[in-house]
């Protein structure tokens, strides 16, 4: 029999071999899935890991990793703060969507009008968006105690829910022949967020992302913010002592989170979607918890984690066109992702011994 | 004699890191009498009667049950020889009722029926209502003991031991539950009985063993000896003689008056008042639990209280936070060193940060200097003898006595106008703690008040000009340590009254 021990300190290889080792375990299985539902395990793994890069559809795909990455990472900037403090924001999906639908908000008011400040405007309406999204798991555990797990969750398919009426009502798009879905704010060039260079992927969302991974490591490891945020996630009672209060840093986190999560739907709305829909929310706030994770929380672990979810996404439409592969390959993908994630983890606090 | 020893314990020593638990511990219990064990928190009681059940190996020493050779390897070893024990904290299903609860601590239950009869006969022998039917939730605290008496006495015991069982009690449970001990002890089984309430203690139990700081101090008849006496034989006589030179109480630094806080999980605190003055100690005693942690929060301002109640040279800091007293000068060394007075995950360098960031320069407008934090580091180290390969290393990683040293010196290199530390040297080897006490004389000596909150009434003596004793979340009035007697700080300390209502674990 084998037994677990406790480590006294995590080691550093540990900690940056699990997420490897995860990705690996994850390939294994998921061929292993494959094979039993009659695929060649083989050519799956290629065409979900390989092929979008270096396959011969990568022209198209390419750029696609940028574009799913930027989100995902922008987003699980924000939640590592949170996840740090042991304040956890389940809800990005619907600050996701609330920022995208405030952002859009201010350019279909704004439509037809042609001015420089309209596109600045609407970042600053999505990120407030999203932060008072956020906000409202920060109030209410501040104020009654409850769940931020629970009820910021729970906004997500409210928030879901004033996506479809936004899309049926009151920003259908006039000239739209009655289809739901707002104006394309692609078509509008004061609100479009284009491609900055062509055929790269890269838009305002994803040197947002940059910024953000700048700015999430400079404050955790430079400013006693980030010191405040590790103390109150490590040991609660050692941050009080050092004169953290934990209802002001719960507001932070779940605002910044919130706020970064509204500025990625936002820049969503603006380019590759082009336009509220009722299915506007398409996972990336669910997603990027698990990128926060598998980055360990730390920004350059996110931003190569948030590379490979954006993989994943591709590769997993890629292997649905051509080798029929069920859609919901990616889910599996990702969910088996986090689960040899957390469960390698053990072996970053334990080791194995065994008994005598 | 020896031919009615139900148990008898030879030489019983054992040791933990850094702390001599039990030391040569010698005592026998005698069939069909109520013999009290009786100590301070820390005395060793715990670790005796743990020892006993089958729960800690001792180090050394031998016992005997009946005669024969003992040493059970577990509590079910211990139960299969005739030892029952009823333990302070109930273990007990609330959803399930009396007889079930039973059935389920049972080696080999009977069948329900004749379970559910048994207990009725003895409930009613033993003078113990109890219905088998009813369920946990509606019992009382005294109902539930009862349910793990009647477990304990379906084995026909030998030898009960009962840890501080009128802790719950009401007055009149009190009672019922002697009754029942005189009852059993009658019958011939010989009663350990764990507590530090004199009273009870004097009225109740033939023969007392007191323990004092791991070592047997003596068996006595309770009865021959008065309430003041047998605190004395509990706190000890021993005054050792300590050089205050140096020291010259100056201008009032901390003034506290009418402090209170709401009641939370904790002991509230009620109205506590205290003056310190520059250059002195403030000695407060009193066994865990009565209100230390709770004053040391609201001294540090982890808790807020009412304004006008700390008043530190003068100005008002009983709204500020922990940061804003720092700045004034105002320090704090909690008493759980893992989670509170550091963080074990972060290395000595980034514990630093968490009360000197301010004082010392580490953080300056919201930037850290590592640098610093790590010559800061390095400096404790080195002025506190902090046994440890450097700054880099994880709290966690330190032993309790380099870590506790890594804590003080933190404070005490913090220059405070007023430092208050709860437990300082609180399981911390007799070195570390000598080099403790004496970097707290040295800081009073050069002009900073200290409050010193710890329930080691020798290091009290040692340290303080004056002393005062906090019970049930009240403060005593102060009294100078010179020339005071162990039987008066007996009594400071809740004496025959006070340890009465001292609901403590030991």
């Amino acid at each position: 029999m084998f037994r677990l021990e406790p480590r006294a300190s995590a080691p550093l290889a540990w900690q940056v071999a699990t997420p490897i080792l995860a990705v690996l375990a994850t390939m294994i299985v998921g061929g292993g899935l494959f094979a039993a539902m009659g695929f060649d395990p083989l050519a799956a793994i290629r065409t979900i890991f390989w092929d979008p890069l270096f396959g011969p559809a990568s022209g198209y795909s390419r750029p696609q990793l940028l574009v799913k990455a930027g989100p995902l990472i922008l987003i699980a900037c924000g939640l590592a703060l949170g996840f740090r403090a042991g304040i956890w924001n389940i809800g990005a999906e619907g600050q996701y969507i609330i920022g995208a639908i405030c952002g859009a908000a201010v350019a279909l008011a704004a439509y037809p009008l042609d001015a420089f400040w309209i596109f600045p405007a609407m970042i600053l309406a999505g990120a407030a968006g999203g932060w008072a999204w956020g906000m409202v798991p920060a109030v209410l555990r501040n104020w009654f105690g409850a769940s931020e797990i629970l009820v910021s969750l729970m906004l997500v398919y409210v928030a879901q829910r004033i996506a479809a009426w936004m899309a049926f009502g009151p920003m259908k798009n006039p000239e739209g022949f009655n289809f739901p879905g707002s104006r394309n704010l692609q078509q509008y060039d004061a609100a479009a967020n284009p491609e900055l260079i062509a055929n790269s992927g890269l838009h305002w969302g994803g040197v947002a992302a940059v910024l953000a991974l700048a700015a999430t490591w400079f404050v955790m490891s430079r400013h006693v913010l980030g010191f405040h945020i590790r103390t109150a996630g490590a040991a609660p009672r050692a941050a009080r002592f050092a004169g953290v209060r934990p209802e002001r840093l719960v507001a932070l986190c779940l605002g910044v989170s919130g706020a970064l999560a509204g500025l990625a739907g936002l820049f969503e709305v603006a380019g590759p979607a082009g336009q509220i829909t009722e299915s506007f929310g398409s996972g990336y706030g669910f997603t990027a918890i698990i990128v926060a994770f598998l980055g360990r929380l730390h920004p350059l672990g996110i931003l190569l984690a948030g590379l490979l979810m954006a993989l994943t996404y591709i590769g997993g439409e890629l292997a649905q066109m051509m080798l029929n592969l069920p859609a919901a390959t990616v889910q599996v993908f990702q969910g088996m992702l986090l689960f040899f994630l957390l469960g390698f983890d053990i072996l970053t606090r334990y080791r194995i011994r065994r008994r005598a | 004699m020896t031919v009615s020893n139900v148990f008898r314990a030879e030489g019983l020593g054992k040791t933990y890191p850094g702390v001599r638990a039990n030391d040569d511990i010698s005592f026998a219990v005698e069939a069909g009498e109520i013999h009290a064990l009786l100590g301070e928190n820390g005395a060793g009681k715990s670790t005796l009667v743990k020892t006993i059940y089958g729960l800690v190996r001792p180090d050394e020493g031998r016992m005997t049950l009946l005669g024969a050779p003992y040493a059970p390897q577990d509590p079910r070893a211990a139960r299969a020889a005739g030892v029952a024990m009823v333990f302070q904290h109930f273990s007990l299903f609330d959803a399930m009722t009396v007889a079930e609860n039973i059935a389920l601590g049972m080696e080999n239950p009977p069948p329900r029926a004749e379970l559910s009869r048994r207990i009725a006969e003895l409930s009613r022998d033993y003078g113990l209502p109890l219905n088998p039917a009813r369920r946990i939730a509606s019992l009382s605290a005294g109902e539930r003991q009862r349910v793990e008496i009647l477990r304990c006495l379906l084995q026909h015991p030998r030898l009960l031991i009962m840890d501080e069982p009128t802790s719950v009690l009401t007055p009149q449970e009190a009672e019922i539950l002697f009754a029942t001990l005189r009852q059993l002890a009658g019958s011939g089984t010989a009663i350990l009985y764990i507590s530090h309430k004199l009273e009870e203690i004097r009225s109740h139990c033939d023969r007392a063993t007191i323990l004092r700081q791991g070592k047997l101090v003596g068996t006595v008849d309770p009865r021959a000896h008065s309430a003041r006496e047998l605190a004395a034989m509990m706190v000890g006589a021993e005054m050792r003689l300590v050089d205050r030179s140096g020291r010259k109480p100056g201008a009032t630094v901390l003034k506290v008056r009418g402090l209170s806080t709401p009641a939370g999980e904790g002991m509230a605190l009620k109205d506590v008042a205290l003056t310190l003055r520059s250059g002195e100690i403030l000695g407060i005693g009193g066994v865990a639990g009565n209100g230390q942690e709770e004053l040391l929060a609201a001294l540090s301002g982890e808790t807020p209280t009412a304004p006008g109640t700390i008043a530190l040279e003068g100005r008002d800091l009983s709204r500020a936070g922990p940061e804003t007293r720092r700045r004034a000068g105002l320090l704090a060394a909690p008493e759980d060193r893992l989670g509170h007075a550091a963080v074990p995950e972060f290395s000595l360098a980034e514990n630093t940060l968490l009360t000197a960031g301010a004082r010392q320069g580490l953080i300056r407008r919201g930037l850290i200097d590592r640098k610093a934090a790590s010559g800061f580091a390095q400096e404790i180290i080195r002025a506190f003898d902090v046994r440890t390969p450097g700054p880099d290393t994880a709290a966690g990683a330190l032993s309790g006595g380099n870590l506790q040293k890594f804590v003080i010196g933190r404070e005490v290199l913090g220059r405070p106008l007023v430092l208050v530390v709860n437990q300082p040297t609180w399981g911390v080897d007799a070195g570390a703690a000598a080099a403790i006490r004496q970097a707290l004389l040295d800081l009073a000596a050069q002009g900073a008040g200290l409050i010193v909150i710890s329930q080691d009434l020798d290091e009290l003596l040692e340290l303080s000009d004056r002393f005062c004793a906090l019970n049930q979340g009240r403060l005593s009035a102060p009294r100078p340590t010179e020339g005071l007697t162990v039987e008066e700080i007996g009594l400071m300390l809740g004496g025959a009254h006070g340890m009465e209502v001292a609901h403590v674990p030991a």
